[in-house]
């Protein structure tokens, strides 16, 4: 968009419609009435208006319907100003100041755009467009204005009117369907009413503040991020903008969202079967890298609960788009028996200063500088892992894997994964003994491995593996020991948490492996 | 009178038209198992009692490589292409 002044229609004083269609030679001048400059050349108009109107079409657009009418009161100028209070033509026009004076030549193109009063050009311009119209040159006393005066903030850049006429525009970027709200409605039943909430009060995604939200991130409104089953809806960027709005989050934590959108709209993450199982699934979304402080994540105390703006409002905007963009209702195609309270939210940061070893995103190949998130499916926890006597590395990470043990239920061996959140204190414990991640797992794997025999159903618990397939092992067989995990890359590792407390936490997996759900990383790279 | 933009995949609810309805059930009949455990068993039973109601109509059996995935589009095109109707079983 550039400064120009294009055709329009506006009213004025008395309440004509005057249209100007910017075809031909033309001034049109944009004032304010509480700015001073303005006011200050309104006598200037008034002369150019005696001078240049009789050969050229002249307006003056006034921006709040009061201030014309006090402008006229005050000035009883000979030309009736035209109200733009709704701002559209001054949006259109582009203007950030006023006054600002347009003047199109013969063809209608723009010849001159004057901002502010600096007597000089004001004086030139009166001149040349004497000569050229062959009109009288203003009745003024030149000397008798200032030389220059600086002008006043258009009213249409003002920060609190600016996105909604940029909303209403017609060259907005938003391309979502309006649903306009009667106004004896109140907005937040009516969402509750519409089925987009999760069951908590929403932000109402106005025009304005979706567009607020697009300022956090470069990509275009626009974009396809994604295919999300189970409707395999597009979420658009605009799309993530509207549920971040619903969700209270900040303009800033934009890129994070689009960046977990494409996470989990991936085969391997597999958010339709997460979705889907009557188990309960919910992703957990850990941040890593610089990004962390920039938006402001809780990494530290109470970094897994309530409080924090950006922790909680992220993982709730990626929870909204996947019921509201990507259709999983509760009792539609979410099946969960018993649901999960981290349905609603789960996103935190890993405290990467307070881990003495690598941070889980260059664990899992990016640079310590990149910002990257990590997307993991849970179907419980966190579960506290309670030990406040181990004084040993190994007598602590032992206690670690009996907790573990308990995923699925301890029988279950070999069938999902886990997502162990190291507190602080539990780090200096396992450091003591220059514990490496490798050597928690390891210790997680050699305390749960079982016998085969030990893990058969019997009259205790009737799962397990199956007592018919026991039947038919032979003795060697049974005695093989299992871990608790199939692998020790099932054994995901973060540090968070506050200074105080022996209290790790621990989110036991879901399906694991193709059959499932695999963690997903990815860089954030609209940074 | 306040405005939102529309959260949603703008899929405007309608009503879904059914394909009509044979008088009678001839040709190719598949049988989709998605994977859960037992499926095979329910499907087995149900193959039995049809065929001894059907004796004319030809069952072909298929199988989600895994229930917590939607069907590959291959398959999905492939029953499609081979039958007349299908039954998909659920289990556990």
């Amino acid at each position: 968009m550039s400064m120009a002044v294009g055709p329009f229609s506006l009213s004025n004083l008395a309440g004509e419609d005057v249209s100007f269609a910017a075809d031909g030679p033309s001034l049109v001048c944009f004032v304010k009435e509480d700015c001073p400059t303005c006011r200050e050349v309104m006598p200037v108009l008034a002369a150019f208006h005696a001078a240049f109107a009789p050969n050229m079409e002249f307006h003056v657009i006034g921006q709040t319907d009061s201030g014309n009418a006090q402008l006229d009161k005050t000035f009883a100028p000979p030309f009736s100003l035209l109200d733009d209070s709704t701002l559209k033509v001054s949006f259109a026009a582009d203007i950030d100041t006023v006054p600002t004076l347009f003047v199109n030549g013969a063809d209608g193109t723009p010849v001159h755009t004057l901002i502010g009063f600096v007597r000089s050009e004001w004086q030139a311009l009166a001149q040349q467009l004497s000569a050229q119209l062959d009109s009288a040159t203003p009745a003024l006393d030149w000397d008798e204005l200032p030389e220059w005066r600086p002008g006043c903030g258009s009213l249409s850049v003002d920060p609190l009117i600016a996105d909604r006429l940029r909303a209403e525009s017609e060259n907005s970027p938003l391309r979502a369907r309006r649903i306009e709200i009667g106004g004896a409605d109140d907005e937040v039943e009516f969402m509750f009413d519409q089925g987009f909430s999760d069951g908590l009060p929403l932000v109402p995604p106005t025009p304005e503040r979706v567009l607020r939200m697009l300022s956090g991130t470069q990509r275009d409104p626009q974009e396809v991020l994604a295919v999300m089953p189970p409707n395999m809806g597009e979420v658009t960027v605009e799309k993530v903008a509207i549920n971040a709005v619903m969700a209270g989050c900040k303009p800033e934590y934009m890129p994070v969202i689009n960046t977990v959108v494409q996470a989990i709209c991936t085969d391997e993450y597999n958010i339709h079967g997460v979705m889907a199982t009557t188990m309960g699934a919910s992703p957990v979304i850990v941040v890593n890298g610089p990004i962390r402080e920039r938006i402001g994540m809780n990494m530290k105390l109470g970094a897994l609960g309530q409080g924090n703006r950006a922790n909680a409002t992220i993982g709730r905007a990626v929870r909204l788009l996947i019921r509201n963009v990507g259709g999983a209702e509760p009792g539609g195609t979410e099946r969960s028996t018993l649901g999960n309270p981290m349905k609603f939210t789960m996103c935190f940061a890993e405290w990467e200063e307070r881990n003495p070893w690598q941070p889980l995103h260059v664990e899992r190949g990016y640079n310590p500088e990149d910002s990257v998130v990590t997307v993991f499916t849970m179907s419980s926890g966190p579960t506290l892992i309670v030990d406040q006597d181990s004084r040993s590395a190994a007598e602590l990470a032992g206690t670690m894997g009996l907790c573990l043990e308990s995923a699925f239920n301890p029988k279950a061996h070999y069938a999902t994964d886990c997502l162990l959140v190291v507190v602080p204190e539990h780090i200096d414990t396992l450091l003591r003994d220059g514990y490496s991640k490798a050597d928690l797992r390891a210790r997680i794997q050699e305390v749960t491995a079982r016998p085969i025999r030990d893990l058969v159903a019997n009259d205790i618990s009737g799962t397990g593996f199956k007592r018919e397939m026991a039947a038919s092992m032979t003795a060697e067989q049974l005695d093989k020991k299992l871990p608790k995990f199939k692998s020790e890359e099932d054994i995901h590792i973060v540090v968070a948490g506050s200074e105080a407390g022996k209290f790790s936490g621990a989110f036991h997996g879901w399906a694991t492996g193709e059959i499932g759900s695999i963690s997903v990383s990815r860089r954030i790279e609209e940074l | 009178m306040t405005t939102i933009l529309d959260p949603t995949n703008e899929r405007v609810p309608v009503a879904r038209t059914i394909t009509p309805r044979p008088a009678a059930i001839t040709g190719n009949v598949a049988f989709l198992d998605i994977s859960k455990p037992r499926g095979n068993v329910l499907i087995d039973r149900l193959q039995e009692l049809l065929s001894e109601r059907l004796p004319e109509v030809t069952f072909n059996r298929y199988a989600k490589p895994t229930f917590t995935k939607p069907a590959p589009d291959e398959l999905r095109q492939q029953i499609n292409a081979e039958n007349d109707f299908v039954i998909e079983a659920l289990a556990d």
